[in-house]
């Protein structure tokens, strides 16, 4: 009997397909943001918002992941923006692979942003690289505030927390203060924004923060 | 729920290295699984047993290494596995730690008869 060590990752394949991609947005001076929660905290509402805002011409698009149907990306191709949905048919996380296959007809050198919405769900999307600068994770007010605890990968992993539905705080248990603590626990310095897509509160600074960030992959691109 | 996929990556690894060896058979495949990698060790039995089962790859066991959580304490350079729900650190009582360690899936070994 024999023993080959092998020391590598499981996800090796998808992480060679996510530094091809992490590479080519870097050369075409795309930010790819990663956009992650579980089902029903408004992910596709806040991309709603935020395409809404966008000047016509603007050179954006998303790509959105779900189990089945492509009821996302209709409500997202009402801005004009090219939209494409990722249907996995039963897998609950998107993978490299599939992101690239989607990108393969988009001509690249149009975008300077693209926006990849993950199918709901805190702990798959999380050991996936698709390639973007940074994960974005979202809780809404409807939830527990102890999410952080429960799945600390996905908060340890991403560089801003959305906390969306604000406007429901008056109308829910949800201790914000409490949520704001178990974030910076599990991730020291997590950038934070509360947000309400019924309401419009934290549009703007949800959209400088695109701005600051995509000024930054500009720098390196 | 991707333990499924999990396994399946796993048994691509297998393949590949079985095909570098003609003639040998993969009897075994050592993983290590984090903490707070995502993957529970169950479901990816679970799911290699199902995925192996009536295919040439039988007889092929699957050995998990458990891979606690860490966390490092900056204030004072302290790494330490966390053991209960508390992320403070045990030598200085900081309550900001970061994590160190625990999101391992790893393919470590296989073993081959000839």
């Amino acid at each position: 009997m024999d023993r080959i060590l092998l020391e590598k990752k499981v996800l090796s394949e998808n992480d060679r397909v996510a530094a091809r991609l992490r590479v080519s947005f870097r050369e075409h001076g795309i930010l790819c943001v990663n956009l992650i929660s579980s089902p029903g905290s408004g992910k596709t509402s806040l991309l709603e918002r935020t395409l809404e805002r966008f000047p016509k011409g603007a050179r954006v698009a998303v790509l959105t992941g779900d189990i089945q149907t492509d009821n996302d990306a209709r409500r997202l191709a009402r801005f004009g923006f090219p939209a494409k949905q990722i249907t996995t048919g039963g897998t609950c996380h998107l993978d490299a692979l599939r992101v690239e296959r989607a990108l393969a007809d988009w001509p690249l050198e149009n975008l300077d942003l693209l926006i990849i919405e993950n199918v709901g769900n805190l702990v798959c999307p999380s050991s996936y690289d698709l390639g973007e600068a940074a994960k974005i994770v979202m809780l809404s007010v409807a939830e527990g505030e102890d999410k952080p605890l429960k799945y600390p990968s996905i908060f340890a992993k991403s560089e801003l927390l959305i906390l969306n539905k604000i406007d429901l705080l008056p109308y829910v248990s949800f201790d914000i203060a409490r949520a704001r603590e178990y974030a910076r626990q599990i991730h020291p310095g997590m950038e934070i924004l509360e947000v309400s897509c019924t309401t419009g509160q934290g549009l703007d600074q949800w959209t400088q923060w695109l701005e600051k960030r995509q000024e930054a992959a500009d720098l390196h691109g | 729920m991707h333990e499924l996929s999990i396994a399946s990556a796993i048994l691509d690894a297998v393949r590949s290295e079985a095909e570098k060896r003609p003639g040998a058979h993969v009897t075994k495949v050592g993983v290590r699984i984090g903490a707070v990698s995502g993957v529970e060790p169950e479901a990816l039995s679970f799911g290699f047993s199902a995925l192996v089962q009536g295919t040439d790859l039988e007889p092929l066991a699957l050995v998990i290494e458990h891979v606690p959580r860490r966390q490092r304490c900056p204030a004072c350079d302290f790494t330490f596995e966390v053991t209960e729900d508390s992320l403070s650190c045990p030598r200085c009582a900081s309550g900001e730690t970061l994590l160190a360690g625990g999101e391992e899936l790893d393919l470590a070994y296989l073993e081959v008869e000839d």
